[in-house]
């Protein structure tokens, strides 16, 4: 298993279009049905992302990016409903049965989060937690898992790795745990790796190395990035493709470049007009009024056209579909030809 | 620097704790009292062939006698050791007290544990049968449990009569009650560790639920086990003694504690000394055990430094 996978690995020199994709997620739907109608939180998305490649996902909270995070990882807590096709490697994961989820977790598929100092186990030493997914996965021996656990401790640059291993999470720096959690979720090699607003939670300084830390990883592993952040300038500098979410949708797709270079969905030019320019004076931040809406399912129209400064009585009344509007480039909004 | 780095190497979560408890006078002292205490009770059969004596022998002619060099506090009512005799009595009522807390405590951790963790329909069954046990009435209860003939289960007329049959039962017996103090605080436990991010961490990682409970959950929840095991430790001790007192626990002539004071009860007046003893000894251990419950209990706060 581990040998093929080494064989395909030194194919960075073909061209990125012709790389079939690792990850492909077709019309994937979230519902949390409840008496009084219930909820759509992710309605009808689709995307893939190649290998080596990353995909940024952003928008603002509560707009169904995590919970396309857990759909992946087939998490989605038992009172939803997940609807739509997921398919790894060719492999449809949708129909994958609770018992076999377990190995896809972690082992194909492989999450980082947000807040490293929850999404480690306080009781647990660094090592022992790096341990365990080999143990689970690869069925190493205690000893052996320990070995590997250093190593990858080492692989993600924490100085003296063999006594770090030793420590427990509160001893470690925000930093340092973030980069214990990458050692963690790559410990099997995963096809994907989905990042939840991995660097949020940390200052500048320690945001920019872990990042160029990711980028490092993704080469040298060769796997696919879902890289989840509301932070456009993080994104732009470590995606090569975004979509842009709204209120349980994707609003607008492109290449990075063309995203950043020329927004075209009015939702996407607000988030990009709301980064602060380093050099320019300005008195006061431009924002987008309003907040997502709360049941954005039950909206007929466009589900932005309430805060959208370009909306008329065309947009509130007729849902705006993601239609192909350049090359490469996807947009849902009645005001973009 | 390099001092700082050494220091902040050592503190694991337990050295911590041990710091905490070692700061703690009333606990620490607490803690060598019951030290103290199992090494007396440890000392019976050396200090028995020491003294060239045999605790079960009963010599009429000596009865009552007072402290000798070869009785150091005196004889009983059928002219035994009664130093000698509380040393295999302290054996017998730690015994049961270790044993029936540890074995309460292995139920209670498992009920609270599922409860917790699965929620829903498991957690409401457990805990109806759990408040169902606390509302029982104990002692009635106990004395009926205590009066089965053990015979009818099949047991040998050898087994039921032994004393070790009279220990496992009355082990048994109050770990059938004590588990239930357990599980509650290893459930609400449980159900605050459940939410924290680093359970779906485990399951995103793959860990399957028996995994996730004892790797990522149980360890959580041990510092409230160990306290809440401390606290039942000295019910049990006390409990042991009650039901030996009502001549429902330990069967004589093995003494415990309480089946001594439950001896003794009748010569209060002519052998005060009888009942003294024993009584004086399971008073000094529930206090010391319950030092050691509270100083656990603030060695192991979150919230203290």
């Amino acid at each position: 298993m581990r040998s093929d996978r080494l064989d395909e690995a030194p194919g960075q020199d073909l061209p990125r279009l012709s790389v079939p994709p690792v990850l492909e997620v077709d019309g994937l739907t979230v519902d949390f049905p409840s008496p009084h109608g219930g909820k759509r939180v992710v309605d009808g998305i689709s995307y893939s992302i190649a290998r080596g490649r990353t995909l940024g996902v952003v928008g603002e909270s509560g707009c169904g990016k995590s919970m396309t995070a857990l759909a992946l990882l087939g998490l989605v807590p038992s009172s939803g409903r997940m609807t739509g096709r997921i398919t790894l490697n060719g492999r449809s994961l949708s129909d994958l049965s609770a018992k076999d989820w377990p190995d896809v977790r972690g082992q194909r598929i492989a999450l980082v989060f947000q807040e490293p100092m929850t999404a480690l186990n306080p009781a647990m030493r660094i090592g022992d937690q790096i341990a365990e997914v080999l143990t689970i996965h690869e069925g190493l021996r205690k000893t052996e898992a320990r070995e590997r656990a250093i190593e990858q401790l080492r692989l993600v640059g924490i100085p003296s790795a063999a006594e770090r291993a030793k420590a427990y999470p509160h001893q470690l720096s925000g930093g340092m745990r973030q980069r214990a959690v990458i050692a963690m979720a790559l410990a099997c090699r995963p096809d994907v790796l989905i990042a939840d607003e991995p660097t949020t939670a940390l200052d500048v300084t320690i945001q920019a190395q872990i990042l160029e830390l990711m980028q490092q990883l993704q080469d040298e592993i060769g796997m696919a990035v879902q890289f989840i952040s509301h932070n456009l300038a993080v994104v732009s500098e470590i995606a090569d493709d975004v979509i842009v979410m709204y209120a349980g949708q994707i609003v607008e797709r492109a290449s990075s470049a063309d995203l950043f270079a020329e927004p075209l969905h009015p939702y996407t030019q607000g988030l990009i007009e709301t980064l602060p320019e380093i050099g320019r004076a300005q008195d006061e931040l431009p924002v987008i009024a309003g907040t997502v809406p709360s049941h954005y399912h039950d909206i007929p129209g466009c589900r932005f056209a309430g805060r959208c400064p370009k909306a008329d009585a065309s947009c509130r009344a007729v849902a705006p579909a993601l239609r192909p509007v350049r090359l490469g480039r996807e947009v849902a909004c009645h005001k973009v030809s | 620097m390099t001092t700082a780095t050494l220091t902040r190497a050592s503190s694991s979560p337990w050295r911590l704790r041990w710091r905490r408890f070692y700061r703690n006078k009333a606990a620490l002292s607490g803690l060598i009292v019951l030290g103290l205490l199992i090494v007396f009770s440890l000392l019976a059969a050396p200090l028995e062939s020491f003294l060239e004596i045999d605790a079960n022998n009963a010599d009429l002619l000596s009865r009552f006698d007072p402290p000798s060099a070869q009785h150091w506090l005196g004889n009983d009512e059928l002219g035994r050791d009664v130093l000698v005799r509380l040393m295999y009595g302290g054996q017998v009522s730690l015994a049961v007290g270790f044993a029936a807390t540890l074995l309460g405590a292995m139920f209670g951790v498992t009920v609270g544990l599922l409860a917790g963790y699965f929620g829903g329909r498991t957690d409401a069954v457990l805990m109806r049968l759990t408040d169902g046990v606390i509302a029982l009435p104990l002692l009635p209860l106990l004395i009926i449990l205590a009066a089965i003939d053990l015979t009818k289960l099949g047991f040998s007329t050898d087994f039921a009569r032994s004393g070790a049959a009279s220990f496992y039962r009355i082990v048994l017996i109050i770990a059938l009650v004590d588990w239930t103090r357990i599980a509650r605080i290893v459930r609400a436990s449980t159900l605050s560790v459940r939410e924290r991010e680093f359970i779906l961490a485990a399951r995103v990682s793959g860990a399957g639920t028996t995994r996730i409970l004892v790797r990522n959950v149980l360890p959580n929840v041990i510092a409230p086990i160990i306290v809440a095991c401390s606290q039942v430790l000295g019910s049990v001790i006390l409990f042991e003694a009650v039901l030996s007192f009502l001549g429902f626990g330990i069967v004589p002539p093995t003494p415990s504690w309480g089946n001594m004071l439950n001896n003794a009860q009748e010569l209060v007046t002519t052998a005060p000394a009888l009942a003294i003893y024993p009584g004086l000894l399971i008073f000094i251990t529930v206090v010391a055990v319950n030092f050691v419950g509270d100083g656990l209990q603030d060695a192991f706060d979150p919230r203290a430094n």
